[in-house]
């Protein structure tokens, strides 16, 4: 790990495709600055990407990444992790990837706590299908597939994270850059899986959630009393359903990552030529 | 009378059918002898009827044959289930003095031994032991030395104490010194015992078990019947060699953390069955195009959908052969025997990383969880090698950087196989997608390169396919003009048909063939034969469909599908019957 890097140093020389004004470019950008400011370099940092608009981020970004199928990414962060535990693992994906068809691996890996991040880009909206409700959407969301709104209650992220035992929890604004840089940072230096929730606007197909909206809208948690490490607090303002808070929510202190759990601390890449020495004992066993 | 025992213990699940016919076959192996098990699950009956099964001699046993010796029955319907495999002498122990078992119609000239099990297991210490007296009731009936038995009982109750283990030894003496002292009746069998060590495994363990050996660190997996024995065995021993079992909320998640792992540079693998194999279908194109080295096992049972789960069948074949959206470069490796499945575990791990292609590991519930005995040697763990392909370091990445020292990943080289960086290498990060993408692992729909792309990733196949040994194992009469050729655990019972067929004066060459993709050309070998019969444990014929199209012509067909493995004897008659018919189908 170099000390001189520069977020600039996780920039690929791809041009983005997102729309002019898209959040996905704050959400990149402060995860990029949280990644140089917390000492990590290209070459040990992994990115694991799923599939839509956010999807697009391994390319963008400089390290080592696998953009993979729907809604896995967590999975695939999960064994790059586990089997190197010196890796920076980043996760991002969208509200779709990660509340629809990842909804389940989302909730199962908070219970796992494999120390690694999570950002989602929720835009509470499919964009790259141009335009469908998302499990984020609100009940009254007028789009292609949902002429009259989705009727059902919108996915409440941060309250699967806590009711599954999410051991780090926060949500942010990409164009809040400073405090989004900031909270995407505590996520990373968090020993355990940081979960970070991160407005981030679709400019072309969601005319409700918007910039103005957000800005209108949103709770500074660092301009209230909340105590971040009082579960019951976060609790209330979790299950509140009237505002959008930014900040960190919930953080366990005591938190003890999988690999601590399970003694993982080697690189598991790293194997002899032949059969393990003690090999032979496995074949004793059945004698 | 023959030194060849056919053996079983039978009653209904939950009565610990599994683990004392396991504590059997293992004092048969501690002796010496070969032993070849199977297990039975109702099937004329609904209900919960099980069954252990063993075949044990001195010379190598391959397969279950069509009869029953020595049947301890737990039930009355275990006799009932039985009745096609008991003969005149076959000998049935039972405890008559449970109400249920008191009025058992022991049927022809077959004899009927009442051992009160239970009663000499409480006497001994304990109900529990009851199956244990019946192995010392088997042990007088074959004049089998009990101390064979001992030393089972010390293997499997040592870790539980003393006073367990002397239990059991007892339980069994009471119960050999009942058969002893209560019936005055000439036994036939006498045993022998060697001084060979063999060791006793099933298919799934022993794919755990290379795993371990060829460096396998991670495994992350989904139980499902009948694969879930290879995670229980790594879990508590990959451990001790720095690797992890993870328990995945699902095949879809299994099948993505062993890619993560893989992407990290670990040797990686998943287990599952036909319908987990369904689901990681998902992620599999994605291995392959990402160019991922990963070993994926598929321990078949019967399907479609649930099937019958613990049954057997080689059903899988077109699924690993072709399953995924678009074509997707891949091994498929099935290993034809216990011993096998830990050889071809070692093998496809540096298949996987040499050509950094998805390889199948296509075993089959018959060999999968039933045990085994072999010499040690086959399980030779110098023997083990490890090729890691072209694995690059901090000073090789120049060697492969473009223009702009960017390093490619998917660079086309002449024999397909690109430099592989593993992340932590220094100035080599790069990303992999499972779109089409260029040298850099990047997105592109540029129609050069996608050809390009295509091109290198089935080059590597057949880079494979010149440089690696693809031979299938044959047996049999080298110059014979019948020709049998199977795959996966039909291996065992063929090899023994060879015998009933020579007794009949009809010689078989015998292909058994463990590569269904890349595999070998057997085109010459069909065409030389007059008659060609393919045997396989499915309806439809998947392989011989697969032969049928390499050799451009017609083969004979054996096939079941009734769930359970062919017997040697059964096999031979149905070859015999195939040679004399004319039909062909296609």
């Amino acid at each position: 790990m170099s000390s001189d890097v520069r977020f600039t140093d996780f920039k690929s020389d791809k041009q983005p495709t997102w729309c002019p004004g898209c959040g996905d470019f704050g959400t990149m950008n402060g995860m990029m600055k949280a990644l140089a400011n917390t000492g990590n370099d290209p070459d040990n940092t992994f990115v694991v990407a799923g599939i839509g608009c956010s999807g697009k981020i391994g390319t963008y970004m400089h390290s080592y990444a696998l953009h993979g199928v729907h809604g896995r990414a967590l999975p695939v962060g999960t064994g790059v992790k586990l089997a190197n535990p010196d890796l920076e693992v980043m996760v991002a994906g969208g509200d779709g990837d990660g509340y629809s068809i990842g909804a389940g691996h989302f909730i199962h890996a908070v219970r796992r706590n494999v120390d690694m991040t999570y950002v989602v880009m929720d835009n509470r909206i499919y964009g790259l299908t141009k335009g469908q409700a998302s499990p984020t959407s609100r009940e009254d969301f007028e789009t292609s597939t949902t002429p009259e709104g989705p009727k059902q209650p919108p996915v409440n992220p941060l309250a699967l994270a806590l009711s599954a035992g999410g051991s780090f929890i926060a949500q942010s604004f990409s164009t809040d850059a400073q405090r989004h840089t900031e909270i995407v940072q505590k996520a990373i230096e968090h020993d355990g899986f940081g979960f970070v929730n991160v407005f981030s606007p679709c400019v072309t197909f969601n005319d409700v959630d918007t910039y103005d909206y957000f800005r209108d809208s949103i709770v500074d948690l660092d301009e209230t009393d909340h105590d971040p490490t009082d579960r019951e607090a976060a609790k209330t303002k979790i299950l509140d359903a009237d505002k959008e808070y930014q900040g960190v929510l919930y953080q366990n202190e005591e938190s003890v990552p999988y690999s601590d759990l399970h003694g993982l601390d080697s690189n598991m890449a790293e194997i002899p030529d032949g059969a393990p020495e003690g090999a032979m004992d496995l074949v004793r066993e059945f004698y | 009378m023959p030194d060849d025992l056919n053996w079983a213990i039978g009653g209904e699940a939950g009565d610990g059918i599994d683990s004392t016919g396991k504590i059997f076959a293992q004092a048969l192996s501690r002796a010496g002898r070969h032993v070849f098990t199977s297990k039975d699950f109702a099937s004329r009956i609904r209900g919960g009827y099980t069954a252990y099964k063993i075949r044990s001699a001195t010379d190598r046993v391959e397969s279950v044959v069509d009869r029953l010796d020595i049947l301890v029955a737990l039930t009355e319907r275990t006799i009932e289930e039985n009745l096609d495999e008991l003969h005149d002498d076959s000998v049935i122990i039972y405890d008559g003095e449970r109400t249920e078992m008191q009025d058992v119609d022991i049927p022809g000239e077959m004899t009927g031994l009442s051992v009160p099990l239970q009663r000499l297991a409480e006497e001994a210490g304990g109900a529990i032991m009851q199956n244990i007296v019946a192995l010392g009731a088997a042990c007088e009936v074959t004049n089998f030395p009990i101390e064979n038995l001992d030393s089972a009982l010390e293997k499997k109750f040592g870790a539980k104490g003393e006073s367990i283990v002397e239990n059991n030894k007892e339980a069994a003496r009471k119960g050999q010194e009942f058969v002893a002292e209560e019936f005055d009746h000439e036994f036939d069998y006498d045993l022998d015992t060697t001084d060979n060590d063999y060791v006793l495994l099933n298919g799934d363990e022993a794919i755990g078990m290379g795993a371990i050996a060829a460096g396998c660190r991670f495994y992350a997996g989904y139980p499902i019947t009948p694969a879930t024995d290879v995670m229980e065995y790594l879990t508590g021993r990959i451990e001790q060699f720095g690797g992890e079992v993870v328990q995945a909320e699902d095949e879809l998640s299994a099948i993505n953390m062993a890619l993560g792992a893989a992407r990290a540079g670990a040797r990686s693998m998943t287990a599952t069955s036909g319908p987990g194999i369904d689901l990681m279908t998902e992620t599999f194109g994605l291995v392959a195009t990402s160019e991922t080295p990963l070993v994926i096992a598929d321990v078949m049972r019967s399907g479609p959908s649930t099937g019958m789960p613990t049954k057997q069948e080689q059903g899988d074949l077109n699924m690993t052969l072709y399953g995924g959206h678009g074509e997707i470069p891949r091994f498929v490796v099935a290993p034809t025997n216990v011993g096998e499945c830990f050889q071809k575990t070692v093998e496809a791990f540096n298949l996987a990383e040499k050509y950094q292609t998805p390889v199948f590991l296509l075993a089959d519930l018959s060999m999968a969880v039933t045990e085994q005995t072999f010499e040690p040697e086959v399980f030779d763990m110098d023997a083990v090698e490890i090729d890691r392909g072209k694995i690059v370091d901090d000073d090789e990445v120049e060697a492969w950087t473009d223009e702009r020292d960017r390093f490619q990943p998917h660079f086309p080289t002449a024999d397909g196989i690109s430099p592989r960086a593993l992340p932590g290498t220094e100035n080599a990060a790069h990303m992999s997608t499972g779109l089409e993408h260029n040298s850099l692992g990047r997105r592109t729909e540029d129609t050069d390169v996608r050809i390009e792309q295509v091109d290198k990733r089935n080059r590597k196949v057949e880079t494979a396919q010149e440089e690696e040994d693809w031979s299938p194992r044959e047996f049999g009469n080298p110059d014979s003009d019948n020709l049998v050729i199977s795959w996966g655990s039909n291996e065992g019972a063929m090899r023994e048909a060879l015998d009933f067929l020579e007794e009949d004066d009809i010689d078989v060459r015998f292909l058994s063939v463990p590569y269904i993709f890349p595999r070998p050309d057997l085109s010459d070998d069909i065409e030389a034969a007059d008659e060609v019969i393919v045997v396989e444990c499915n309806e439809t014929g998947q392989f011989a469909d697969v032969l049928e199209h390499d050799a451009l012509t017609r083969v004979k067909r054996v096939n079941k599908y009734n769930g359970v493995r062919f017997k040697a004897d059964e096999l031979a008659d149905e070859i015999k019957q195939k040679l004399q018919s004319e039909e062909v189908k296609a």
